[in-house]
């Protein structure tokens, strides 16, 4: 039997030293009226082989597009060594590390995790991540609430260009819990949030969210925000892009006092598209702050002979312990994601990283010139960006980009459904992946499909 | 030693980066990174060896014995991994288009259709992350139900006793207060407590069946009729889903909203504590609120259901689609097992469960139901050797380790004082489990010798036993430089 052991002989053994007949009768409390007869939408049982060809088929299906899109989700190399060793049977199938001594290989990797995560930051404490991104923002919009001892407010101040995805798991996960979001508008010149379109007296809020770079790739101006948002005591999430933060000022580091949360989304940090899961969401916070931290936390700690060793700890804050009264609910963390991004941070290096962070830089640059001197398309914002830019074309978008699908490209992400004032407004990326060639085949193609179109 | 320790400034990987340092251009002084970020300054090798060596310094399904109740940790078939890191599904952009997607989108249509069948549910949507997330999305959609009809009196969750610790910190998220049902002596839920509290303020019931006690709940037609009665909701917690596929089905049981655990019934990696995976099934008057996005299939192709589509979903829970690779190697265990392999995992998990039962009972071990069938799991209790002996639970646990098993589920559920929630699985064959048994006797017979030495556990593993309390104490969450 595929993945049962069991010969007849000892079948029959275990049924007589149980003391029933057949395995049927260890069903027999179950009531008979609610006996499921057949699986009919199961398909017939198949080998590896003949499952091997229909996924090989599938895969092939979907093909492997050349990618200028990004919008959340990154092409960047990663080292074979990682996914090598994160599929080791020994990381790949152990479970939460609840018998410490017997899993010090995940809980010493998971402290490395959290070192090299807060270091890239530049905030005191990291926890062993949550599911992604999105979620990450919605745990820590909820962690701000709690946490933000000035103010009993429940009223969050949301920037427009946070990624559409993330402002609606965000209101998702929290609104049942009575917590309200203020929109505030992005800047139409600059895609920017504009410090100075703030209100002087914006009233009691929770937190202030701040993305750096925004959706759009433009680079806020966090230092000014920051402050901003401390003088009216409210309280600072950065959601950060983590290449851009191997070059841009880390969280930690903005304005006179620091974000107080900084989370985001893991994936560029070693772990592949893959239709968007799984990845992992990283959060960190200053010291303080730690005790109101959801997720698993490790600590190093000693053991009966004085040795160190690593442990999961702070474990007062989480469900298996506080039931009703936890940070949240969550129980699992994304630990499979999280040793891929350790041993991949361990090969880039703070070096390595940053080079891929200037190469994306530059490339998103050279991709943004060579499209915006296309007839017939521009720039929107004026602002600074990181590795993502917006461009309008003065042709039907969807044609355009079913015109390039056809030839095997992704041109980047269509803004007009999230954000209807960019209409026929496209959210390109080049990575560091892509090659000064890639980039030509992609602006000879949408010249030529432009100029098709006239 | 830490990757840190190991480092040499200025040793670096140029291979892994592009060779080029072209400027920043555009961004201003006082927005750049002034100090580089603590990483590891290692070489590929000394990076390989390090985080290899570290691997072998874990207990996993592949190298012991893990019989880790209610978290079922059965073989996870290889090919489910390297089928699921084809090219074409590593390099698929969550974004690109539906017709440059419709492999993916096939599976996980295939994968919905599927789990709507082994469950009984109307519909599903695969987009939960894991368990936790999945339990919050079936007590949303309750709570959009509620709300829907302006029955805004419902405040109140019930949850027994038993439940997993997700089950009450998932309702007090969705903004309601938790009431906890007692458990009769023989572990079924207290069906005249319930009873007595259920009424107009009952938003639903979130019950577990099996349950974490190891055993049926022999009453869920009662404790149905009772909560849909008061005009309460059914949720299934799906954790214990492996000791009843294609056995009884939770939309049969006469559950509105169920959530699965993939990473334990469709055998996904754990992968160290996740991914997991935790689709929601609803029965149909629940749809309308499904969390977004999922597949539908138009006969000719398959696309996704968006807000768009579903205008009453409790929304997004993820950036994009949960965990899909998960998914993705849930898919393809569901295809290599077919609707045979499935009726299996059920009755094979269960023999061998029901097996170890016995054999607890021959060697005079203590059993929390030992009138009771075993389902997938069962309690052993040592409340009398902690009594007599002084070696408790996790001293037990512990010198299981020093024998090369991982040790059960130590004192979960709650309920049964000194429990080991001992989980086989249908993977292992009887010679292990009658290992097992043999060094649980053996271990008692230490206990009785010398219960100091049995205290004094683990021996063999990495480190001896930890510090826990100096750990939450004394917090050392990240290393820092002398």
């Amino acid at each position: 039997m595929p993945y049962i052991p069991h010969t007849e002989e000892e079948v029959r053994q275990m049924l007589d030293t149980i003391g029933v007949q057949s395995i049927e009768d260890l069903f027999d409390e179950i009531p008979a009226s609610l006996r499921h007869k057949k699986l009919e939408g199961v398909p017939t049982q198949a080998t590896e082989m003949e499952v091997t060809r229909l996924m090989h088929e599938r895969a092939a299906k979907d093909g492997t597009p050349l990618c200028f899109m990004g919008a959340g989700a990154y092409d960047h190399h990663i080292p074979a060594a990682v996914w090598q060793i994160t599929t080791r049977g020994e990381f790949y199938t152990a479970y939460t590390p609840y018998q410490a001594e017997a899993s010090q290989g995940t809980l010493q990797l998971l402290y490395e995790y959290q070192t090299m995560m807060a270091n890239l930051n530049g905030l005191d404490v990291s926890n062993a991540s949550l599911y992604d991104g999105a979620s990450a923002l919605a745990e820590a919009i909820l962690m701000a609430v709690r946490a933000n001892r000035k103010s009993k407010s429940k009223r969050i101040l949301m920037p427009s260009n946070v990624h559409p995805n993330y402002r609606k798991t965000a209101e998702a996960i929290v609104s049942n819990q009575g917590i309200t979001f203020e929109v505030i508008e992005y800047d139409q010149a600059s895609g920017c949030i504009d410090p100075a379109s703030l209100p002087a007296e914006p009233g009691d809020f929770a937190a202030l969210i701040i993305p750096q770079p925004n959706f759009f790739g433009g680079v806020e101006d966090v230092n000014v925000l920051t402050d901003w948002a401390h003088e009216h005591k409210g309280l600072v999430i950065g959601v950060v892009n983590p290449i851009a933060l191997a070059v841009l000022s880390p969280p930690g580091d903005w304005g006179t006092s620091g974000a107080d949360i900084a989370c985001g989304e893991g994936q560029p940090l070693g772990i592949p598209m893959s239709s968007g899961g799984p990845f992992y969401g990283f959060m960190c916070c200053k010291q303080a702050y730690v005790r109101q931290m959801p997720g698993r936390i490790i600590g190093r700690t000693v053991d009966l002979e004085g040795k160190p060793g690593y442990t999961l700890t702070l474990q007062a804050r989480e469900q298996h312990i506080r039931r009703s009264k936890a940070t949240s609910n969550i129980c699992t963390n994304q630990g499979l994601m999280i040793t891929a991004s350790t041993i991949h941070m361990a090969l880039m290096g703070a070096e390595g990283l940053e080079r891929v962070a200037l190469v994306c830089h530059d490339n998103t640059r050279k991709l943004a010139e060579k499209l915006s001197a296309i007839a017939g398309v521009d720039m929107v914002f004026n602002s600074a960006y990181f590795h993502e830019v917006v461009i309008r074309l003065s042709a039907p978008l969807v044609e355009v980009m079913n015109a390039l699908y056809a030839q095997n490209l992704l041109p980047g992400f269509a803004l007009q459904d999230d954000y209807p004032e960019l209409e026929n407004c496209l959210l390109v990326c080049a990575t560091e992946m892509r090659t000064d060639s890639d980039i030509d085949t992609y602006v000879e193609r949408l010249q030529s499909i432009m100029e098709n179109m006239k | 030693m830490l990757i840190f320790e190991q480092s040499k400034q200025g040793r670096t990987n140029p291979s892994q980066a592009p060779f080029s340092r072209p400027e920043l251009t555009g961004i201003p002084e006082s927005l750049q990174r002034k100090k580089r970020p603590l990483m590891a300054e290692t070489s590929e090798m000394q990076t390989v060896r390090h985080y290899t060596r570290l691997s072998k310094k874990n207990f996993a399904i592949d190298t012991h014995f893990y019989p880790l109740g209610s978290c079922t940790m059965k073989y996870n078939p290889r090919a489910c991994n390297s089928l699921s890191m084809l090219p074409g599904f590593l390099a698929r952009h969550p974004f690109a288009p539906d017709s440059m997607s419709q492999g993916y989108l096939s599976c996980m249509y295939e994968l919905q259709e599927m789990l709507k069948d082994v469950t009984g549910m109307k519909e599903v949507s695969l987009t939960p992350a894991a368990g936790a997330q999945g339990e919050f999305a079936g007590m949303a959609m309750i709570r959009a139900y509620h709300d829907s009809r302006n029955d805004d009196q419902r405040t109140e969750v019930l949850v027994p006793d038993a439940a997993h610790g997700t089950n009450p910190a998932t309702a007090v998220m969705c903004g309601y207060k938790v009431r906890e049902i007692p458990t009769d002596d023989q572990g079924d839920v207290d069906l005249e407590a319930l009873k007595a509290v259920v009424g107009p303020q009952t938003a639903g019931l979130m019950l577990t069946n099996p349950s974490t006690l190891g055993v049926f709940e022999r009453q869920i037609e009662a404790i149905a009729g009772v909560v849909h009665e008061a005009g309460g909701l059914l949720y299934y917690d799906g954790a214990n889903l492996n000791a009843i596929l294609g056995k009884v089905r939770p939309g049969d049981m006469g559950f509105d909203v169920i959530h699965m655990n993939l990473h334990k019934t469709f055998s996904t990696p754990h992968g160290g504590g996740g991914p997991g995976a935790g689709p929601v099934g609803v029965s149909e008057r629940l749809k309308p609120f499904l969390p977004v996005p999922m597949v539908a299939f138009d006969g000719d192709s398959y696309s996704w259901v968006t807000e768009k589509d579903n205008p009453q979903t409790i929304g997004r829970l993820s950036g994009f689609m949960g965990n899909a690779g998960v998914l993705l190697r849930a898919y393809i265990y569901a295809r290599l097992l077919g609707k045979e392999g499935m009726v299996r995992v059920s009755e094979y998990s269960t023999l061998n469960a029901n097996y170890m039962l016995a054999l607890s009972k021959q060697k005079g071990f203590d059993l929390a139901f030992p009138d009771r069938r075993a389902t997938h799991e069962f309690i052993i209790t040592l409340k009398r050797q902690a009594k007599d002996l002084g070696v408790n639970t996790m001293d037990f646990a512990k010198r299981l380790l020093d024998y090369g098993f991982h040790a059960p589920t130590t004192y979960f559920p709650l309920l049964v004082p000194e429990c080991l929630l001992v989980e086989p699985t249908e993977t292992e064959d009887k010679d292990t489990l009658d290992a097992f048994m043999d060094v649980m006797e053996k271990i008692e017979q230490e206990a009785r010798d010398d219960p100091e030495y049995v205290k004094g556990a683990p021996y063999t593993q990495p480190v001896r036993r930890l510090d826990d309390v100096r750990a939450a104490r004394e917090l050392d969450l990240i290393w820092k430089s002398e």
